[in-house]
């Protein structure tokens, strides 16, 4: 059920002098059950590069298979597509209408036309992968705090059962507490279920904890993809892009510039102190 | 004498039904004492929920306190005559950047704040052009807000505080809602107004490599504020912090791991240089 | 969709009537369009061309640009002319089926064609030359003298210039909204009337919402920066007028003199 990009290319305002490049020749493989993160600065095309994958945009150039079927083919469902492939925008809570958080939850089942009764199941299973109690069914999604809001957006797109999940920046505008909750119920999820995740992020610590794979954008190009330990290593490549690595990864960077005999390739604070203690005992 | 002075200030939030009867009363913010001097920067952290921005909009007197008195420059933000002195000389910066700018003109937008005061046109003139400057953004004065970066519109907001001549500046969350470029230039601007103009500026944030280079650290929880100190006081205490659920730079972090695995590190290490030169001097110790 | 209407966009050029008043702007184009019904007369329709023509070549802005704005309109105006050309009583001059055309009619539906394009060229010429807050700000100063009777006109001015500057914010927000419920398997395109209104909930609930908040936000921020209505409060860039602007409301007199003397002296 892998979702595929093959020489993806994609100009906005294509037909006016303005035409923005904002997709080059991008090629991704987005198999089962992997957790990615995608991390770009604003406007290297990573929320572009998002909306290409439920079908949302189409490709200027280049295709784009489900399951091997070119999603662009005239007998190929959108509807069933953006149920497979599930998206979860930036800031997901503004979405949010209904009367009571199981309602809003059901919207998205209900219009894959599915039976009352799977609706109501998909929706409550959503709800508690997510982390919100029953007692919370019967609010109005407005009375909530931010996280207890993005929660529930998130259920509404986990409701239609989709095989990969993608979020476009989930933690913004959250407190520290709200984003470990959040990552932590995505990962948790992630387990749970089985299905892929892309995480897309401007933030490399965010993302180092959780995922296996990363893919860098810039400009509209993928600049690495690769697993985070690797991608850390190219320092300079991401600064000079605009993005940073781990906190964690620069000091070990400079204290092999010291001359002590760390692993760089360390990339949480456990592995790092691990790696010091070494260097400190050998050395 | 202090630029803003806090005692004993708490508020009350009274939350009604759908009919308007009084359901309720929350205490947002809870018997906090605090005293700012001129020229200081100021942080204020601490998680969604911890009263810091009900605070922060005392000082600013869009809120007054329930009980307790706010001093801003001198000024009781209770009487009803003072409310525009107070604004004038503590400007406030919010978090969301496009709903704050109220030209459709860079330059109109940071000339919104003077205009209201009353200010000869041509003195406004020269204000938008010394604050854009001030913030990096000069080039960018006859253009359009909309097509601007949240970094940019940031900037654009703090010189329209900026050109109202304010003593004191409260930036509340200014950089929540940015990417971390916009970040860095925001916070590169507040720095450079706090260093170079002399204006107090408190910074309400809950990104902890922003509070680094602050005068004071204020944490705040549940409406009270249970630490106070140097940044590098307050960073020394991880657990506590941690418990409040707040972020602790990776470097104190992970210094503060070592400390645990035995190594003599001393406390509240900030940055990775402080770090590298402490492990160096283990290393050539042992 | 609705940014393809390019129909009276201002266009950013240098130019006479870009530098000018925008109260001057504001008055003549009113008296341009009182000056198109009142005038019954061939001969004034050709001098109000030629004016026409004239502020066209002094506003620098391409004419191929303003007519490109015009395609969306053109549909409103056909209606109107051919409302004319058959429901005006008078000598038929052709007729077939239960329809009659009249001299009255031709003469009438020619009059209306002229007056409309006319006057829709001159009023997008407004708008062309004169960026939105420049018309507010026009709107306000030319209104003042209503203060006098509680009319709440800076009010109404902050509000329109507060509209156009969150317009686009909010249409950017629309799509937003929009894209998010159809990844949640929305449709807005098929069904009947009824369904496709039904399926805008999801899309208007969470607007409003939004428009709210930003209203509420704007508000707050507005007070801090003192603002407290229009009492008292100097102006970043007051109106003035200049020489250029006086010459200006010399030339719209003597058009309105010809055009009265025209349709005394050559009436049809």
């Amino acid at each position: 059920m892998s979702l595929k990009l093959e020489h993806v290319n994609y100009i906005y305002g294509s037909d006016t002098k303005l035409a923005v490049h904002a997709l080059k020749d991008i090629c991704l493989e987005i198999p089962d059950g992997q957790f990615i993160g995608l991390i770009g600065h604003t406007g290297s095309g990573k929320s572009t590069l998002v909306q290409h994958l439920n079908g949302l945009l189409e490709p200027t150039e280049g295709k784009i298979f489900y399951d091997g079927r070119d999603i662009w083919e005239k007998s190929f469902s959108k509807k069933e597509l953006r149920s497979n492939v599930g998206l979860v925008f930036q800031y997901p809570e503004h979405q949010l209408f209904e009367v009571d958080v199981f309602s809003d939850v059901c919207y998205g089942p209900k219009n894959l036309g599915l039976p009352k009764e799977e609706v109501e199941a998909r929706a409550r299973q959503a709800l508690r992968l997510v982390g919100l109690s029953e007692e919370y069914d019967k609010q109005s999604p407005f009375e909530l705090s931010g996280g207890q809001k993005r929660r529930v957006a998130i259920a509404g797109v986990l409701a239609m059962r989709p095989k990969i999940l993608v979020l476009d920046e989930p933690t913004a505008g959250l407190d520290p507490k709200g984003r470990d909750e959040i990552l932590g119920q995505i990962a948790h999820l992630k387990r749970e279920t089985g299905i892929s995740v892309v995480l897309v992020s401007h933030s490399m610590e965010d993302v180092a904890n959780y995922v296996e794979r990363i893919v860098v954008m810039n400009r509209g190009s993928v600049l690495f993809d690769d697993v985070p330990r690797e991608v850390f290593g190219h320092v300079k490549e991401l600064e000079e892009v605009g993005l940073a690595a781990p906190q964690v990864t620069y000091i070990l960077h400079q204290l092999v510039e010291c001359g002590f005999a760390v692993d760089r390739q360390a990339t949480t604070i456990a592995e790092a102190r691990d790696t010091i203690l070494n260097a400190l005992k050998t050395g | 004498m202090s630029i803003i002075e806090a005692a004993h200030v708490s508020y009350d939030y009274i939350r009604r039904d759908e009919e308007g009867n009084i359901e309720g009363e929350v205490r947002a913010v809870n018997d906090v004492s605090l005293s700012i001097a001129p020229g200081d920067f100021i942080a204020i952290l601490g998680h969604n929920g911890s009263g810091k921005s009900t605070l922060a909009k005392h000082i600013n007197a869009l809120l007054v306190p329930s009980e307790g008195t706010v001093l801003v420059d001198g000024k009781d933000t209770k009487l009803e005559e003072n409310v525009w002195e107070v604004r004038q000389s503590a400007g406030m910066v919010f978090q969301n950047p496009d709903n704050q700018i109220i030209g459709q003109v860079v330059e109109e937008d940071v000339g919104f704040g003077p205009e209201n005061m009353g200010i000869p046109t041509k003195e406004i003139w020269e204000r938008v052009e010394e604050s854009l400057k001030m913030v990096g953004m000069y080039a960018y004065r006859k253009h359009s807000p909309n097509k601007l970066s949240g970094g940019q519109k940031q900037r654009v907001s703090i010189a329209g505080v900026l050109a109202m001549h304010p003593k004191c500046i409260v930036l509340d969350e200014p950089t929540a809602m940015l990417d971390p470029n916009g970040r860095k230039d925001v916070i590169r601007a507040a720095r450079a107004l706090n260093d170079v103009e002399g204006v107090t500026v408190i910074l309400i944030t809950h990104y902890m490599e922003e509070v680094i280079f602050a005068d004071r650290v204020f944490v705040m929880d549940e409406g009270r504020i249970v630490m106070q100190g140097t940044p590098r006081e307050v960073f020394s205490q991880v657990e506590r912090l941690q418990k409040l659920r707040l972020d602790v730079p990776q470097v104190t972090l992970l210094a503060h791991e070592l400390q645990k695995s035995g190594l003599p590190l001393p406390d509240g290490i900030l940055t990775a240089e402080e770090l590298t030169a402490e492990l160096e001097k283990l290393r050539d110790a042992g | 969709m609705i940014r393809d209407i390019t129909l009276g966009q201002y266009y950013q050029t240098e130019s006479v009537l870009h530098r000018m008043d925008c109260r001057v702007k504001l008055v003549a184009t009113l008296a341009f369009i009182i000056s198109l019904f009142i005038v019954d007369s061939w001969w004034g329709y050709v001098l109000a061309a030629l004016f026409l023509v004239l502020c066209i070549r002094l506003s620098k802005v391409p004419f191929k640009f303003m007519v490109k704005g015009m395609k969306s309109i053109v549909f409103l105006m056909l209606f109107a002319v051919v409302f004319n050309l058959f429901l005006t009583p008078g000598t038929p001059v052709v007729s077939f089926w239960k329809l009659r055309i009249t001299d009255a009619g031709i003469r009438m539906a020619l009059q209306m064609a002229i007056r409309l394009t006319m006057l829709i060229i001159g009023s997008s010429l407004m708008t062309l030359t004169t960026t939105p807050n420049h018309l507010t700000d026009g709107m306000e100063s030319l209104l003042n003298p209503l203060k006098k009777i509680k009319v709440p006109v800076h009010e109404v001015a902050m509000m329109m210039s507060i509209a156009l500057r969150f317009i686009p914010i909010l249409l950017e927000e629309t799509d937003k909204i929009m894209k998010a419920q159809i990844a949640r398997g929305a449709d807005f395109d098929s069904g009947n009337l009824l369904q496709k209104a039904k399926a805008m909930v999801p899309l208007l609930v969470p607007l409003f919402i939004a428009a709210f908040r930003r209203a509420n936000d704007l508000a707050m921020a507005m007070e801090a920066r003192c603002y407290r209505g229009g009492e008292g409060r100097t102006k970043m860039k007051p109106l003035i007028y200049r020489k250029s602007d006086y010459a200006a409301y010399g030339v719209l007199a003597l058009y309105l003199v010809l055009m009265i003397v025209v349709g005394r002296i050559l009436p049809i």
